[in-house]
């Protein structure tokens, strides 16, 4: 085969016609674009949302309480959200082997106020163990003690925002006396910066103080909002939910399969998974539409190269007159079915890249250029410009000579 | 004796049209042999160019056995006639069927764009030679649509001379031409025929039957008559007999 002349022959013919070509590609370059950006946003979006979870801690465990309501069921009546208790945490704590931490946590948003600057924010109760749990860090200053939780000590540890909202003189807050629901409390730390979360969040507008102040003195009640865990490891994860839901079950009197849970207990883990089938299912559909459009590309391909064999019928019986055979004339039409869709997958790329960082940098959403789609992209075009040139070129290889040569 | 190049043993050609069958050719037997320059003349529908595509191994008989080069044509297959015409054949047309916003030189090259043993250097100098040989060697890189007709010609003539073949097939070479551009290339016919090539031009102008070796005349599809030129007319001294041109 002289495949070198067939390529410079069709490559002539597209470079005699360089504005329908590069209409012919259009739709190719649109359908590439639209499949790289696409998922590059989702993948991007489904990275962001995975560190961010991996930063909250990726072997993290929560007690809710009440029965699990991602089932459906009926709805329960308040007295269902007030089952945890602190003697479940006590008892959590002493026997459960499969965990790294533990802390209860009970929460109170309300404002805050130092001289004459207050913001909104949210008191966490919580015990020590709930910074290795939030993988949370005291930048200055301290944690409260074992001795402050014991006493109930009006002490807290606050997050960048608070401090930065309060103390906007640039005095040390540690040692400082803010009121939070017009409650004194006295500042021992300032916690390290965590930022945004993927949901817009801000991750250090909150304030920590011991759970049996945040009890007794702001909230008055004997129940937990929930309980945090960490696992010893992430693989640890199964394990600790198992032995958390049998001591819990102990601790609350529940019957053996008579009884269900009034409890639920979710990993960070399951968490993640279920984000990212939601972000899969968004890629899947917005794959699934560029793909649409790489089809009605193919198909536009494959008009232009009727109407292309049909208009150059003559210069087909001229061919065939001086020596070429059918398929050296399916192969000139083939390549040049080939090489316009994938010069414009090429193109396609390039806006698609360019596409994706725009998004990145306007809409400033996280984005993740994938070498497989971009692969895909490729594969897809080769074989669009085989599919959809075939029956032209074809069609043109079976052109008789004497019609042809004869056709105006 | 010279070689036979084409040889046509009792060649019949039928068309099936609806119900009625039309004999093209009814039986034509003829040979040619190397360096004769024949023309081929008949009145319309007389099958002059169901003859020539025969010839040109575009087609093949229903009947009858043609040989080209002492090759059985009639049992080929299409794949093989294309390469048959590739090496044996060169085609000149009446509307010279150049490949439209493409030079000359590329023009030519196109029948050895189809045989891979000719490399793309050994390509480009035959097309230089066969352009220089028609007198279009100061004209290589002129577009198809930036020449004349008569020089549009001459790419034609060019690019059936490149693949050195047995026998040229011109069909109404010099229908579209003036009378002083047709007598140009007459007389680049001319030339090739002292050369030594084989030509057959069909044509309905019986005046160009002088100008070549012998004459064969089709009527209904059989041979009316098939004359050697014993007087063979020089067509550049016709052409320096024409008027000058008027400024
Ligand atoms: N493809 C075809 N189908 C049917 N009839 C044809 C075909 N080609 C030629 N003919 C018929 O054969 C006869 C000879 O035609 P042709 O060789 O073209 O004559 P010429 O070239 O001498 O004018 C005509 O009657 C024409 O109608
Ligand atoms: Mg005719």
């Amino acid at each position: 085969m002289h495949l070198t002349n067939l390529f410079k022959i069709a490559l002539r013919a597209i470079n005699t016609n360089k504005l329908r070509s590069f209409l012919t590609m259009l739709g190719i370059i649109i359908g590439v674009a639209a499949v790289i950006a696409m998922i590059a946003i989702g993948e991007g979006s489904k990275q962001s949302i995975q560190s961010n979870i991996a930063s909250m801690g990726s072997n993290m465990i929560s007690i809710h309480p009440g029965a699990d309501r991602r089932a459906g069921g009926v709805r329960q009546d308040a007295s269902a959200m007030e089952t945890l208790k602190l003697k479940d945490y006590e008892l959590l704590k002493a026997e459960a082997k499969f965990i790294k931490a533990i802390s209860p946590t009970v929460s109170s948003s309300g404002q805050c106020i130092f001289g004459n600057n207050n913001t909104p924010s949210s008191m966490y109760g919580v015990s020590i163990g709930y910074l290795d749990i939030r993988q949370l860090k005291v930048e200055e200053g301290d944690m409260f003690t074992e001795e402050d939780i014991r006493t109930s000590a009006k002490v807290c540890v606050i997050g960048k925002t608070v401090a930065d909202n309060l103390f906007t003189k640039g005095e040390d807050p540690v040692g400082r006396v803010i009121r939070f629901k017009s409650i004194p409390f006295r500042v021992v730390g300032v916690l390290k910066s965590k930022g945004y979360n993927t949901f817009g969040m801000d991750q250090d507008n909150l304030i920590l103080a011991p759970y049996t102040t945040v009890m007794k003195r702001i909230m008055a009640i004997t129940y937990l909002n929930n309980i945090s865990v960490s696992a010893l490891t992430e693989e640890h994860t199964e394990q600790a939910i198992e032995e958390l839901t049998t001591l819990l079950r102990q601790s609350h009197k529940l019957r053996e399969g008579i009884d269900e849970d009034n409890f639920n207990i979710h990993s960070q883990k399951e968490m993640m998974e279920m984000m990212n089938s939601t972000a899969d299912v968004m890629t899947t559909l917005l794959l699934c539409v560029a793909c649409i459009s790489l089809i009605v590309g193919g198909i536009g391909i494959m008009n232009i190269m009727y109407v292309s064999v049909t208009e150059r019928t003559k210069e087909i019986g001229l061919r065939m007159s001086v020596g070429a055979r059918g398929i050296d004339i399916l192969a000139q039409f083939l390549i040049e079915a080939i090489l316009l869709s994938i010069t414009g997958g090429i193109i396609g790329v390039v806006v698609g890249c360019l596409i994706s960082n725009a998004v990145e940098s306007i809409a400033q959403w996280p984005v993740s250029i994938q070498p497989w789609s971009i692969m895909l992209s490729f594969a897809v075009c080769t074989f669009t410009g085989i599919f959809f040139g075939w029956y032209p070129a074809k069609k043109a290889a079976n052109l008789d000579p004497i019609e042809a040569l004869r056709y105006e | 004796m010279k070689k036979t190049v084409i040889e046509l043993q009792n060649v019949k050609r039928d068309f099936v049209v609806g119900e009625e069958v039309v004999h093209a050719l009814r039986g034509v037997s003829f040979k040619i042999h190397e360096g004769e320059f024949v023309t081929i003349m008949g009145t319309s529908g007389s099958g002059k160019s169901t003859l020539l595509n025969q010839l040109g191994c575009l087609d093949t008989p229903t009947s009858g056995e043609y040989l080209l080069d002492g090759i059985p044509v009639r049992k080929m297959k299409r794949r093989e006639r294309a390469v048959l015409r590739n090496r044996k054949i060169g085609f000149v047309f009446q509307n010279y069927n150049l490949l439209a916003k493409t030079t000359a030189v590329e023009n030519v090259e196109l029948p050895l764009m189809y045989n891979s043993s000719v490399s793309a250097r050994e390509r480009r100098e035959r097309a230089i030679k066969a352009l220089e040989a028609v007198g279009l060697g100061n004209r290589l890189m002129h577009l198809s649509n930036q020449m004349s007709g008569g020089q549009m010609q001459r790419v034609a003539i060019a690019r059936a001379l490149v693949n050195d073949p047995a026998v040229i097939l011109a069909d109404e070479a010099t229908g579209n031409l003036d009378t002083r551009t047709s007598f140009e290339i007459l007389v680049l016919f001319q030339e090739l025929f002292a050369q030594g090539r084989t030509i057959i031009f069909v044509t309905h102008n019986p005046e160009i039957a002088q100008y070549s070796s012998r004459n064969i005349v089709l009527r209904d599809g059989l041979v009316k008559e098939d004359v050697q030129n014993t007087n063979i007319l020089s067509a550049a001294e016709a052409l320096a007999a024409l008027p000058p041109i008027e400024e």
